[in-house]
């Protein structure tokens, strides 16, 4: 591969790093040693993650948590334009300002449709395996020049800035990594297995209503626990869709499995396990309460899972 | 049906739950939660540490989605990305916050299902356009706006944001829960359509438009009187 997923663990290693000695370097911030250490742990683990044994990642993992734990990781001061200058340049750079913020969707499709595949000289172009990612990478590349050239600004200023995001991010950044590792941890424990045997050894389902009742709240249930659909579809799949509501009711296995991966989807609204989606960007919209965009989406996750339900229940045989 | 499963871990399940309950950091949660699974599933310490750290390295593209971004529209933001994006929407005269995110809702939701995921995203697309315009809209009708409901207009922008990526990707065939749900249903011996279960999602694709689109209508509602109060 010519360009592969390694190319960018290997730049936002560097940009770890940059945030770790600007966090050193600066007196704003009042935790700014221990600040310091977890964003250089974190450099260390993107730029020689693959060397070290697994044991040492484990270590600083959990040395990552407990540092942000016990409140070490701070924001720094960070130098903006005033207002006026801003209004200023904004007057001055127009619409083109616009500009490289679409460069970042538009080449990321670009790539991954039309550089899907392509080869030279036998290697891949882009990295087969991680095609949307590495697009998306070369996208902010893209992005990130051509916001250079029409503003004037050096990259290094694209370095400060991209500080001033991840200080105002925080820790929130580390914790979708980390709920990651727990879901694989789970997975390795048998935390799966352990719930289809409580779901289906203690709940009757000799209604049919019931089945397809159980068998949508606890692909949402589940999902609120581990964070992720993809976790909860194979359990509740294999626990409850496939022997109870296929093999006993008969229900197309096409729609019990559209309606199960929609109704675990409703859970992910609902969690802050899913911290990807619903607790770093509370921290991106600089919300005071981390559970504003969950507590947004409930009332839509609710009803629509009521919906999953009856389209479920009325269409199985369909 | 006796076939011994061991039921210790879910107490790394309860750690969670009880974690959020009580409020505790997130982080201490999550990290007490492995070690209570590790515990419970009998791993020793240099087990359970080598487990986290394989796991660690092994999922660091995650967060690549969020990082990648952010210098680009960081170095936007200096320039006055945001200002210029609320600017220009509280020229429309007929923007509200409810109609601009129902238009984004119905684009992001639309775009997903043709496999465009990579068309929104709060990094690049809510946090310097989508929130900056909903908070605009609302500024531009009601100069007075409350800072309780500016939080609320930047939460329900990214919640929609989740709500059209959601339910919109599920009906493309290619996506990747499609593909795992196929192989999931072959191991267990149920050969089904990719092409069924995407046409099969179209309900709830359309279902969960109605319902954030009649939320958002009900947003504005909210706005008006939360100002004239």
């Amino acid at each position: 591969m010519i360009v592969a997923v390694d190319l960018f663990y290997w730049l936002i290693g560097l940009l770890l790093a940059a945030v770790a000695v600007m966090a050193a370097r600066d007196p704003a911030n009042p935790r700014r040693w221990s600040t310091a250490l977890f964003w250089a742990l974190y450099a260390t683990l993107y730029l020689a993650g693959e060397h070290m044994p697994p044991t040492g990642a484990g270590l600083m993992m959990v040395a990552m948590a407990l540092i942000a734990g016990f409140g070490g990781v701070r924001a720094g001061g960070h130098a903006s334009l005033s207002g006026e200058a801003r209004e200023a340049s904004a007057r001055r750079l127009g619409h083109w300002l616009f500009l490289p913020a679409l460069v970042i969707p538009l080449v990321t499709i670009l790539f991954s449709t039309l550089l899907k595949g392509v080869r030279i000289d036998g290697r891949f172009l882009l990295d087969p395996a991680n095609l949307t990612l590495v697009s998306l990478g070369c996208g902010a590349l893209a992005a990130l020049a051509v916001a250079c050239w029409l503003t004037r600004a050096s990259p290094l200023q694209g370095v400060r800035e991209g500080r001033r995001l991840i200080d105002a991010i925080g820790w929130a950044l580390v914790l979708p990594h980390m709920l990651a590792v727990l879901g694989l941890l789970f997975a390795e424990a048998g935390v799966g297995k352990a719930v289809a045997h409580v779901v289906t050894a203690y709940v009757n389902m000799d209604s049919r209503f019931v089945a397809v009742a159980i068998y949508c709240i606890g692909m949402a249930l589940f999902t609120v626990v581990m964070g992720n659909g993809f976790a909860a579809f194979p359990v509740m799949a294999g626990g409850v869709g496939i022997p109870v509501l296929v093999h006993q009711y008969h229900a197309n296995p096409a729609l019990m499995a559209a309606i199960g991966m929609f109704s675990a989807y409703c859970g992910t609204l609902m969690t802050p396990m899913a911290a990807n989606f619903n607790i770093v960007p509370a921290a991106l919209l600089d919300l005071p309460d981390r559970n504003a965009v969950i507590k947004a989406q409930v009332p839509t996750a609710l009803p629509l899972l009521a919906v999953n339900i009856l389209i479920l229940y009325f269409l199985m045989y369909q | 049906m006796h076939i011994a499963v061991n039921l210790w871990p879910l107490l790394g399940v309860a750690v969670i739950i009880a974690g959020f309950l009580l409020r505790a950091h997130p982080v201490l949660v999550v990290i007490a939660a492995c070690g209570v699974t590790g515990v419970a599933a009998s791993m020793d310490v240099p087990h359970l540490l080598a487990s986290l750290g394989a796991a660690f390295i092994k999922t660091r593209n995650l967060p690549l989605i969020y990082l990648l971004p952010l210098a680009a529209i960081g170095l936007l933001e200096r320039f006055g990305l945001r200002e210029l994006a609320q600017a220009g929407v509280a020229r429309i005269a007929a923007a509200t916050t409810g109609r601009l995110l129902i238009f984004y809702l119905f684009v992001r939701e639309v775009t997903a299902a043709i496999g465009l995921t990579s068309l929104g995203g709060h990094p690049s697309m809510v946090r310097p356009l989508v929130a900056p315009m909903a908070e605009g809209a609302a500024e531009a009708r009601y100069p007075a706006l409350s800072d309780p409901m500016r939080y609320r207009i930047r939460a329900m922008a990214a919640a929609t944001d989740n709500v059209g990526l959601f339910f919109g990707e599920d009906v493309f065939v290619a996506f990747g829960a499609i593909l795992l749900m196929q192989t999931i249903l072959r191991a267990e011996g149920l050969e089904v359509d990719p092409l069924h279960m995407a046409l099969w999602g179209i309900p709830t694709a359309v279902s969960a438009f109605v319902i954030q689109a009649w939320r958002l209508h009900r947003l504005d509602d909210a706005i008006r009187r939360d100002s004239a109060a």
